[in-house]
């Protein structure tokens, strides 16, 4: 069984001489922009992708998410602020590609990260942080076993309001009870 | 959290600061009994200019790596090391050293001490699930100490050491996280898997 | 209103962190475990004045950016170190960063100086780089500073359950928020 593969996608490593022009190309959808990253919305150029790519250390490990049909980069996913005497990390995913959005595909390669989170690297928490609002998202996390656990009151301003940030986390006994339901 | 984590009943484990301390470590290491029990490459002196380099450059924060150096409680004298080396995180397991550099402080239970302190450290602070070491078979002071502390035999490469025209082996030795609890009374709220 | 100082209290005073001057000082708080502890979930192991100055080189490269602001805390009297008191992770789109302080020697405790230095900082981060929200990050065993900081008006927020292991227990990390509305200036 491959630890990095699923049932819609596979995690892969991420080829920034491949990949750079396709993440480029998610920046100029700034509503994508605005559910992926912190940082104000901007539309990035490939050589900036790539520069950042390569900057990536390797304690972060962030895979590509690749359709197991045709292979195709639909999105990124990884793991971040890995606190290594707790065992605890951060996940982020994003979703580039708009037509595989509401689809299983993210859930799907949520399942693997997850796997490899608590199989691989012996995590016993992942936690993870999604934007008021974002409720696909939401639903996903939660298919996936994800607990809430709080909420940051007004931490993101955007059009003129202000939006709520919701965390939520998984402990490793729970993934695990879920996995012997299945 | 109502004992002091960095202190034994002997010893308490410190920073190594590399300007005050480069001096003392390089005295320890013109002892060629204190370096043979130690390192498995010919013995060499150091300058204290080289060691205090080595220090800060280690220092900077390489996260495999946990080096403190040992103190007497009685009057603060820095009588040895001990390093936490190649910790991997994600399986929970590291390598422990332990060198006692002042003659006048072994064989008394001082190097036992900082041990049991500093696996204490290792499954209390640093949630790992096993220590492991090596030591060379001609130590037996040294190996003694590592059974009193919880280690346990695992294995020995034989004949790994020339030394003084004899063959000599390296053994291997570690406790896992389970077995120090038992030994030190520890279990009763552990609540992890 | 413009003439009120913001860097100096009545028994302490706010001042820029001072390497140099205070690394020796830092190593020794470092080497006690409680305070680490209670500081945060890091791992708590003792730092050499060297290790010191290399936090604080990293800690100044955000300040440069301007996305951090670092004060060290002195007692007005003899201008001795007491602690240190940080605003960082500032997002000036959104107006919102995290704060921390701590205050080093035990004995140091409970005598006020951590309660003016968070006003003190409360009222930069306000009045000043005009925030709109103050994020606190602790641990649930931390009930000292939960209360301490609830006093000042923040609310918790988040509980990341058993994010953090020590001595074989497992705890919540707590993280606590401010919003500006809701910060009681005199507290």
């Amino acid at each position: 069984m491959d630890v990095l593969t699923g049932n819609l996608t596979r995690l892969a490593a991420v080829n920034p001489d491949t990949d750079a022009e396709i993440i480029a190309r998610w920046s100029r959808d700034s509503q994508f922009w605005r559910l992926a990253h912190t940082e104000p919305a901007w539309p990035v150029a490939p050589a900036y992708v790539k520069r950042k790519l390569d900057e990536d250390p390797i304690e972060r490990p962030r895979f590509a998410i690749r359709t197991l049909t045709d292979d195709r980069l639909i999105g990124l996913i990884g793991l971040y602020t890995i606190f290594q005497a707790q065992r605890e990390a951060f996940m982020g995913i994003q979703i580039g590609e708009r037509e595989f959005w509401g689809k299983g595909y993210g859930t799907d390669a949520l399942r693997v990260l997850l796997r490899y989170a608590f199989d691989e690297l012996n995590l016993l928490r992942v936690s993870l942080s999604v934007l008021e609002g974002n409720e696909r998202a939401a639903r996903s996390y939660e298919k996936c076993g994800f607990c809430l656990e709080g909420r940051e009151r007004h931490a993101w301003a955007y059009d003129g309001r202000r939006w709520d940030e919701i965390y939520m986390g998984l402990l490793r006994e729970e993934w695990q009870a879920l996995g012997k339901e299945d | 959290m109502s004992y002091d984590l960095f202190t034994g009943n002997l010893v308490r484990l410190a920073a190594l600061n590399a300007e005050l301390d480069a001096e003392a470590i390089a005295r320890w290491d013109v002892d060629s009994e204190y370096m043979r029990q130690l390192d498995s490459g010919p013995h060499l002196p150091n300058r204290a200019k080289k060691i205090r380099e080595a220090i800060e450059k280690m220092q900077s924060e390489d996260p495999k790596t946990i080096e403190l150096c040992v103190r007497s409680l009685v009057d603060d004298r820095l009588i040895g090391f001990v390093a936490f080396d190649e910790i991997n995180w994600q399986h929970g397991d590291t390598f422990v050293a332990i060198g006692i550099g002042d003659s006048d402080y072994r064989g008394n239970g001082y190097g036992t001490d900082a041990m049991r302190v500093m696996l204490r450290f290792g499954f209390m602070e640093l949630n790992l699930k096993r220590i492991q070491l090596d030591a060379f078979s001609y130590n037996e002071r040294a190996i003694k100490s590592y059974l009193k502390a919880g280690f346990v035999m695992e294995g020995r490469q034989r004949g790994m050491l020339l030394r003084n025209g004899q063959r000599w082996d390296f053994v291997y030795m570690s406790v896992l996280r389970d077995e120090w609890l038992a030994l030190n009374n520890e279990q009763r709220h552990w609540s992890e898997s | 209103m413009l003439t009120e100082q913001l860097f100096e209290g009545k028994t302490i005073r706010l001042a820029p962190p001072d390497a140099e001057r205070d690394a020796e000082t830092i190593s020794k708080w470092s080497h006690d475990p409680e305070y680490l502890r209670l500081l945060s979930a890091d791992i708590a192991k003792p730092l050499s004045p060297f290790q010191v100055k290399k936090q604080y080189e990293e800690w100044e490269k955000d300040a440069e950016k301007h996305n951090a602001f670092n004060f060290a805390i002195r007692l007005k009297e003899d201008d001795r170190l007491l602690g240190f008191a940080r605003l960082y992770r500032i997002e000036w789109t959104h107006a919102t960063g995290s704060l921390q302080i701590g205050i080093g020697d035990r004995n140091d405790r409970g005598k006020g100086y951590g309660t003016e230095a968070l006003r003190m900082l409360l009222r930069y981060a306000f009045d000043e780089l005009n925030l709109y929200r103050l994020a606190a990050p602790t641990v649930e065993y931390n009930t000292g500073a939960i209360r301490f900081l609830e006093r000042a008006g923040f609310v918790v927020e988040v509980r990341r359950r058993q994010a953090v292991q020590r001595d074989g227990r497992r705890w919540d990390a707590v993280m606590l928020g401010l919003l500006r509305d809701e910060w009681k200036r005199e507290a």
